[in-house]
């Protein structure tokens, strides 16, 4: 018999950062990269202290130009450096798309095999603080529509803390997006947790009656809306999709196989959204699965509002996702 | 102009006469439409990236713009693979998936061909930044034009490369329009040499005509740079004889103003100054033309005999064939 894991208090901000401190510990060619990260200590913490350990060189703080650090971070890493880029917040990742999309996303291509780029590429995602309409969007989905990118979703402390390292030893680029509600979760972390795959969705919850396919921080609002559900009879399977390009078709595939009932829950705008292309999959491979319609619920369509009430409402939460299953179960 | 070398003189202007005549043959046959897309040719700026690359080492890093035809053979890569990129064959430099814009070759450290202008600068500079981050004494040349200058990448690049003090050498290939439209339309202050003490960077102007100046121009800029001295901004000042691509009616500018440069064509500047000075003869530009032609020629063979890339490889170089690397 093996010994028991041995399990630690922690939280999610400790687990990117403890990610990043191993990850230049381990690799003289990893840095990190950003507005913030040293002296200030990272805009949401998470490179507090690394400065003083790692030094200038290895945690470097950038001018406030977005496009200019990204676009060196993509030199660096064709210099034979693994970098990290942060990047303050998805909204400000705009000003770098050019050099994410236009160079990140094709060096390997245009060069015809030649160069490939192995940058990793970090930012805080999401709502849910009342930031309003410049620092909260979800702009994965779009991210996922590029061919070039890997887009990454961590969700767990798992997944904080050990889809970095893989991130690293991938010679393409690689986005992390981080939703800044997860950053103070709690939670217990094995002692010894350590890399994680990153091409793989995982089944969170298993259950025989619905599909709820989600990503991010909307996994909780999901496992919530399962339990209640539970309570009402409705066994809804719940599944953390981790990488949104590629994406991975078959564990939700297989899920609907069983259910027969699928709601996908993004926090995206619903418009030309990563569950529009969810959707669309799942009408191309496992239309004769199901027994509903597929159904989605994302963000209201409007610009992020700060008021609080206006925020909360614009966001799936877990009583419309809750309704939403009743509805579909034939109980709303 | 004053040769202090003729062997090196000799060179630079066959290697001249062979980007000439190479993009010459680029011409006619985007006309026979065996190249496609844009083709954007450097003929009247030679002399620039022939003396920038006469200032580099083999382990020094080439970043180009969108016109790097010239870049391209003057860094020494094989004319053959360059045509049969263009001609969009497998046996092309990125195998037909970059085409004229998007020259490539790891052998040569050449890292394209971006055709986002000022796109390249930031790159540059992280080339630059992974050399000094490992100890390594290299230099990053980067190529843009003068409409790059109002790009915002341009002055995000200038101030990272300042402040980290990194071996880049900026070269500006001012042309005196970004496309079709006049530099003093679009910049304020026209002087871009002047720009680089914004970003504490040395820099200069140098008559890019004048293959000899830009040369000495750029030994110096490199020797500032690998003396630790940080970044440097070189202008040439140039002009592009042809139109800005294949399908520009050149409204902009007055036949006078182009025929007013091409008297001031660098490779009848050199060859003229070779010859006044008794280093050079007719016969022996007659020897240097038919080696170029030859070597145009084997080039445009290469390209016809080479082949196609099968379809079933169309998603081939999205993601590396090989993780782990």
């Amino acid at each position: 018999m093996s010994e028991p894991t041995a399990m630690k208090a922690t939280t999610y901000r400790e687990a990117v950062k403890e990610a990043i401190c191993e990850a230049l510990h381990q690799d003289p060619r990893v840095f990190l990269m950003g507005e913030d990260v040293g002296h200030y200590g990272g805009c949401y913490a998470v490179s507090k202290g690394m400065l003083a350990e790692f030094g200038p060189e290895r945690i470097r703080d950038t001018p406030l130009c977005e496009s200019g650090f990204v676009g060196a971070g993509i030199g660096a890493a064709l210099g034979g450096m693994r970098p990290i880029v942060e990047v303050m917040t998805v909204n400000f990742s705009l000003l770098a798309l050019d050099q994410i999309v236009n160079s990140a996303a094709t060096l390997l291509h245009m060069s015809g095999g030649q160069f490939n780029v192995p940058l990793v590429i970090r930012m805080a995602t999401g709502a849910g603080k009342q930031l309003a309409a410049q620092h909260a969007h979800s702009f994965e989905g779009w991210y996922a529509h590029i061919p070039g990118l890997r887009v990454l979703s961590p969700a767990t402390l798992e997944d904080a803390r050990g889809m970095l390292w893989t991130a690293l030893e991938d010679p393409d680029p690689v986005l992390i997006f981080e939703n800044n509600t997860l950053y103070n979760m709690e939670g217990m972390l094995a002692a010894d947790a350590g890399p994680v795959d990153i091409d793989t969705a995982r089944v969170r919850r298993p259950g025989r009656d619905l599909t709820l396919i989600t990503y991010s921080a909307s996994l909780f609002k999901c496992l919530d809306a399962a339990k209640i559900l539970a309570e009402e009879g409705i066994e809804a399977e719940v599944i953390d999709l981790r990488s949104l390009r590629p994406l991975d078709d078959a564990t939700y595939l297989a899920s609907i196989a069983r259910t027969h009932r699928v709601l996908i829950v993004d926090e995206g705008w619903r418009s030309g959204s990563l569950a529009a292309e969810i959707s669309a999959r799942i009408m191309e491979r496992a239309f004769y699965d199901l027994d509903l319609p597929v159904e989605r619920l994302c963000s209201a369509e409007v610009p992020m509002p700060y008021a609080r009430h206006m925020e909360e409402a614009a966001l799936p939460q877990v009583d419309s996702i809750v309704a939403t299953v009743r509805r579909m179960m034939g109980h709303g | 102009m004053k040769i202090p070398n003729k062997d090196q003189a000799i060179r630079q202007l066959r290697q001249m006469l062979l980007i000439r005549r190479f993009e010459e043959k680029s011409a006619e046959l985007y006309s026979a439409m065996k190249i496609r897309g844009f083709l954007h040719l450097y003929i009247g700026e030679e002399a620039v990236a022939v003396g920038v690359m006469s200032a580099l080492t083999a382990e020094d890093a080439v970043v180009a713009t969108y016109r790097e035809h010239g870049q391209a053979l003057a860094r020494g890569m094989d004319g053959g693979r360059i045509m049969a990129e263009m001609y969009g064959k497998r046996e092309g430099c990125c195998r037909g998936r970059g085409g004229s814009m998007h020259l490539f070759d790891a052998a040569t450290r050449f890292y394209g061909g971006n055709a986002i202008v000022g796109g390249g600068l930031p790159l540059a500079v992280g080339l630059a930044l992974a050399d000094t981050m490992q100890g390594r004494s290299r230099v990053t040349s980067c190529f843009f034009g003068d409409g790059a200058v109002a790009e915002g990448d341009f002055h995000e690049a200038m101030n990272m490369a300042g402040l980290w003090n990194l071996p880049v050498l900026f070269v500006c290939e001012n042309n005196l329009y970004a496309m079709g439209t006049a530099l003093r339309y679009t910049e304020a202050n026209q002087d871009i040499a002047a720009k680089a003490a914004n970003y504490r960077m040395a820099s200069a102007a140098v008559d890019g005509m004048d293959v000899v100046a830009v040369e000495a121009a750029a030994c110096k800029a490199v020797d500032h740079i690998r003396q630790g001295n940080g970044p440097y901004l070189l202008e040439c000042r140039t002009y592009r004889f042809r139109p800005h691509s294949m399908f520009d009616t050149e409204l902009y500018r007055t036949k006078e103003e182009v025929d007013e440069w091409k008297k001031r064509d660098p490779i009848e500047l050199l060859a003229r100054s070779l010859v006044e000075s008794g280093q050079f003869t007719k016969e022996e530009r007659e020897v240097v033309e038919r080696e170029v032609a030859a070597e145009v020629e084997a080039a445009v063979a290469f390209a016809e005999a080479g082949t196609w890339e099968p379809v079933e490889d169309l998603t081939r170089f999205v993601y590396s064939e090989r993780r782990g690397a």
